[in-house]
């Protein structure tokens, strides 16, 4: 039963890492109504350059703070960048090509990263420490970890319920031409969409790196996690993501202690992901969504 | 919220009549023209057996890939359903032919129908849950399995205790340590009218360019027949018009599950191919890359498309020296440009969506078009 | 001088030519140079390791600007494999059969150089002290045209197991490896080790995949298993993950950590010194981190080396240190073959060293091989972490796996 706790315990850990990627995850479908696979990597990318920013010896110098707030800055930029560069012009292309393109930035982020940074591991700093808050139990950067992850989640919800921009995305998100009808300019929600994404993003990588280290490939894995937390909870509902994500990593460690052992733990995260859909696609707190044909 | 499915618009040559068959790239020519053309194809695919042995492994391997994009081309371009993890079945073929070979020793040509089967039979049964999932949904499910492939290739089974182990995949698949298969000798009277015609002993690389390429061209015939047939038409009803092709009685949810699986047929056969030619096979060789790699040949070949699968096959074979070139002449100013090839994949994803939504085989069926006009 | 014995090694080399000898050298030799392959993962998920094959790039630099070997400067063809098997054999294939190099060296990872063995040894062509440390490259009856370098992982495994044995013969152990033919060599090689001791002294085995995001729910497992020694076969992010894990849980066994992971500057400094005390390991180069060395004249040539010719390079990654003594063992191979470079002689000199000592080896291990004997390698010392640094005890040991085969 000890192990059962302490196994639990770490999964909540773990969870955190994939609940800050699955809110970005939620945050781009709903911004897009689209799944962005390029997603972790944009992250990735986000953190080296808040690693850059930091590290005195490769690059600026600059205190944890000032680059932390700066890398969202610069990802809420590119990613709004990325909106009006490459997707704009597609926008009324088949879901193929979104892909296509998500595919794409996939690879060139994974590339650049390794081009510009190289691949050996980098330690990222945390303002939190790495000591035990709870000793055997939980550090500060965890616990500090949850934390953000929950103040970025109120933020979210509240932007998204009580701001007029965020009632504006969710029509533009929700329903294009009734929102261009009442005078919603659809084009900047979805750069706004897509900045907000990398933004949140950024933090999830900048959260994850003093666990995992930074390497260009920390994020292939997690990604796959993010994702499977992001439909466990409902792809509608960014609580619903961070519930998910922190679900995901307690059964991915219960089921890899207990069950099929830890050779089968990306199993784990495909069969959830494919029970999820076909049993519950809407998620645990998603809304049912009426297709129309 | 609106569906996300929506596939894109149908190339016109697709749409034809099926008396139109010899038609090719979308313009029909007189027959004379037409025989040459083919003697042209024809020659074409026996000029590599001349060339060194490299040249010829790399057109193998072209084919190869080729077939592997086919698959992808199919289940994409022809029925509108997405896969990201195309590498699984790449497997399924590569393994179920090194299995057969080396476990219950049958000849390397035997084993090409089976594999074909049991890849069917794989991907019809992953297309059954999944083709409940449309578009984005499917490709986030393929997506996790590319992920999770290699693991599972593995997989040592569950400990039942006393170092016993069940369910071990790793057993059959060689696990981390991949699995080395026989050489395939070319036939004995084959290689002595080579030798009388050419005066030249028919190497092994040889013969793997001629079986693979029999296995090829009677799986892109198979292909043309499939997409010009009331099948083919079935699925293209279904791409374009999930809610009208159910209302003319196709059985959507049979008809998709089979596109998946015969997709997966292809690439397994791909695969199987890949087991003979390269004699070895780890799980490293079946990553999420790999199946980028399909990905982008099927894009910049043309999704909807046989012939454009062709292109696709040599691209993704290319691409990667051209890195190399890049790394070669760039030394001196740019550190490490080797890195580089997931850029260039990614550029020219970009710039094929962009540009040319067809891909290659409909940038040359419209150039040719422009010709025809002309003349 | 220099250019006067040059011209006339080049007049010797006409001579011999004229005499019809020339037909003995491999392809990709001629009187000016010597084109050597490689293959080396600078993309995909391996690639940690590129900096391997970009410092034996710059070694061959050195080497070029002083001269070549005999008058030859080496034109070093590496090449990116991405770490897919299928990828090395297109590119190995395109080496031997296009560009024509004389033999291939160092090529990258179990997966690739597997992908290649036949070939190679069909084609008959040196594939040389390969950088990876299974068992498999050492088979000399079987595969006479592959030899591997470093010490294999199975030697290290039982390096460790008698250390175990001599001092815990009591402990029980935890095993945390790497899912692939890496990790699976370590323990196989600890297994060897313990013998007949192995069902009662191994507690529990856990591995990972490499695109696991981390290793914590393994860890976690560890502990409970009531283990108090620790083997650890993890490669450098995940090993700084595990020992950071550890510290988290207030588990303190006596902890192994495989040498692939031992540097200072990758692992223990991102992991924190004060969690990595008492940690053993093993070594058979110099750690450039060490304080020890800092007044080495070896050392001090490597690092020479690193500002003028790898200025890029990271001092603290120890594949640098590897790229450089490497890439002295294939100079010295030439150099014994003197003009006679034909594939058999190179394969013939490479199996033929004794005692030689490459730069950045630790004092005490020499490289030794013979036409039976085609692992270089053999010898590793103990070490432990001790406040900022690594404490080498006890003997120079063999792990003696293979060899004898």
């Amino acid at each position: 039963m000890d192990l059962f706790i302490e196994q639990t315990v770490s999964g909540i850990a773990s969870g955190a890492i994939y609940a800050c990627l699955a809110l970005a995850v939620v945050m781009i479908y709903q911004a897009i109504d689209h799944f962005n696979f390029a997603q972790g990597e944009m992250a990735m990318f986000s953190t080296y350059i808040a690693w850059w920013m930091i590290d005195p010896t490769a690059g600026l110098g600059l205190p944890f703070i000032v680059a932390f707030f700066a890398c969202i800055a610069v990802s809420f930029i590119g990613g709004a960048a990325i909106e009006r560069i490459v997707f704009a012009p597609i926008a009324n292309a088949p879901v193929l090509s979104h892909i296509i393109v998500f595919i794409a930035l996939f690879s060139i982020f994974n590339s650049l990263a390794g081009f510009l940074f190289d691949f050996t591991p980098k330690q990222f700093m945390t303002p939190f420490t790495h000591d035990p808050l709870i000793e055997g139990i939980v550090s500060y950067h965890r616990a500090g970890m949850v934390l953000v992850t929950l103040v970025m989640l109120a933020l979210i919800y509240v932007f998204f319920r009580y701001t007029p921009v965020g009632l504006a995305m969710r029509a533009a998100a929700a329903a294009p031409d009734s929102a261009r009808l009442v005078g919603i300019n659809v084009g900047m929600m979805l750069s706004l969409g897509w900045g907000l994404a990398a933004a949140v993003g950024a933090v999830a990588g900048m959260l994850i790196a003093p666990i995992t280290f930074l390497t260009p490939d920390m994020m292939l894995g997690t990604l796959l996690y993010g994702f499977a937390g992001a439909v466990v909870g409902g792809l509608t509902s960014p609580f619903g993501a961070v519930v998910g994500g922190f679900l995901v990593g307690i059964v991915e460690n219960l089921m890899g202690t207990f069950v099929v052992g830890s050779q089968l733990k990306l199993t784990v995260a495909l069969v959830l992901i494919i029970v999820v859909l076909l049993v519950k696609p809407a998620g645990l707190f998603g809304r049912v969504v009426v297709k129309r044909v | 919220m609106t569906t996300t499915s929506m596939p894109g618009p149908m190339p016109a040559f697709l749409n034809e009549n099926p008396k139109d068959r010899v038609r090719l790239l979308g313009v029909r020519l007189p027959l004379l023209e037409r025989v040459l053309l083919w003697i042209m194809v024809v020659a074409l695919c026996a000029a590599p057996l001349f060339a060194d042995g490299y040249t010829v492994y790399e057109f193998g391997k072209v084919l190869m890939y080729a077939l592997a994009v086919l698959g992808l081309n199919l289940l994409t371009g022809f029925n509108g359903q997405f896969s990201l993890g195309h590498s699984a079945f790449f497997a399924v073929g590569a393994y179920s032919t090194a299995i057969m070979m080396e476990m219950l020793g049958m000849p390397y040509w035997t084993t090409i129908v089976p594999a074909a089967a049991i890849c069917f039979l794989s991907g019809f049964l992953f297309g059954l849950p999944a083709l409940r999932l449309e578009g984005l949904f499917l490709a986030l499910a393929t997506f996790a399995l590319a992920i999770a492939t290699p693991q599972l290739l593995k997989f040592e089974g569950f400990d039942i205790g006393d170092g016993e182990h069940i369910l071990s995949i790793a057993a059959i698949t060689g696990g981390v340590q991949g699995k080395g298969l026989d050489t395939p000798y070319p036939p004995e009277w084959l290689n002595s009218i080579w030798l009388a015609a050419t005066g030249d002993d028919l190497s092994v690389d040889r013969w793997k360019y001629m079986f693979t390429l029999i296995v090829v061209a009677i799986m892109f015939w198979g292909a043309w027949n499939l997409v010009h047939s009331r099948t083919g038409r079935a699925l293209i009803a279904i791409r374009d018009n999930p809610l009208s092709a159910k209302t003319m009685g196709i059985n959507t949810a049979i008809f998709k599950s089979a596109a998946f699986g015969v997709s997966a047929m292809y690439t397994g056969v791909a695969g199987s191919l890949f087991a003979i030619m390269d004699e070895y096979l780890a799980p490293e060789s079946f990553t999420f890359a790999e199946a980028i790699k399909f990905l982008v040949g099927g894009v910049v070949g043309g999704i909807a498309s046989l012939f454009g699968a062709l292109f696709g096959g040599w691209f993704v074979l290319e691409i990667p020296n051209l890195a190399d070139l890049m790394a070669s002449s760039l030394a001196d100013f740019i550190n490490n440009p080797q890195g580089l090839t997931g850029l260039i994949y990614g550029l020219f994803l970009i710039f094929t969506v962009y540009v040319m939504p067809m891909g290659a085989a409909g940038l040359v069926q419209i150039l040719v078009r422009k010709v025809a006009d002309k003349g | 001088m220099k250019l006067a014995f040059g011209t006339m090694v080049a007049m010797a080399a006409l001579a011999l030519a004229v005499g019809g000898a020339e037909a003995r050298n491999a392809p990709g030799v001629t009187d000016k140079e010597i084109k050597i392959g490689n293959s080396n993962p600078y993309s995909g998920p391996a690639a940690a390791y590129s900096s391997i094959g970009k410092s034996i790039g710059a070694c061959f630099d050195k080497f070029n600007a002083e001269g070549g070997i005999n008058g030859r400067k080496i034109n070093f063809v590496s090449v990116d494999d991405g770490y897919s098997p299928p990828r090395t054999v297109e590119q190995i294939r395109k080496l031997v059969e296009r560009e024509n190099v004389a033999f291939v060296f160092q090529t990258l990872g179990t997966p690739p150089n597997s992908a290649i063995h036949e070939y190679m040894n069909r084609k008959k062509v040196p594939q040389l002290f390969v950088a990876t440390g299974a068992t498999k490259w050492g088979q000399p009856d079987k595969f006479p045209w592959t030899m591997g370098w470093q010490p294999n992982y199975q030697s290290e495994g039982v390096v460790f197991a008698r250390y175990l044995m001599a001092n815990f013969p009591n402990a029980k152990v935890a095993i945390l490896y790497q899912n692939d033919d890496y990790g699976k060599d370590y323990v196989h090689g600890i297994e060897i080790g313990l013998g007949d001791k192995l069902k009662d002294m191994v507690v529990a085995r856990e591995s990972y995949e490499v695109t696991d995001p981390t290793i914590e729910s393994q860890v976690v497992n560890l502990k409970n298993s009531g283990a108090d020694a620790f083997y650890n076969v993890t490669t450098p992010k995940f090993a700084a993950q595990a020992i950071s894990k550890m510290a988290e849980l207030g588990w303190k066994p006596v902890h192994y950590l495989n040498s692939v992971s031992n540097s200072i500057g990758s692992v223990i400094s991102k992991a924190g010194f004060e969690k990595s005390q008492d940690i053993v390991t093993s070594f058979y180069l110099k750690d450039p981190n060490d304080p020890e060395w800092q007044n080495d004249d070896d050392y001090k040539a490597w690092s020479a080396w690193m500002d003028e010719y790898y200025p890029d390079g990271d001092k603290t990654d120890a594949f640098t240190v590897y790229g450089w003594s490497v890439c002295h063992t294939l100079i010295t191979t030439l150099e014994k073959a003197g003009n006679d470079l034909s594939r058999e002689n190179i394969m013939k000199q490479a199996a033929d060293l004794k005692d030689y000592k490459a730069p950045m080896l630790l004092p005490g291990i020499t490289i030794n091989t013979s036409p039976t004997d085609f692992y270089p390698i053999e010898e590793w010392q103990l070490a432990r972490f001790k406040d900022k640094g690594w404490e080498r005890f006890g003997p120079i040991i063999a792990g003696a796996v293979g060899s004898g085969s």
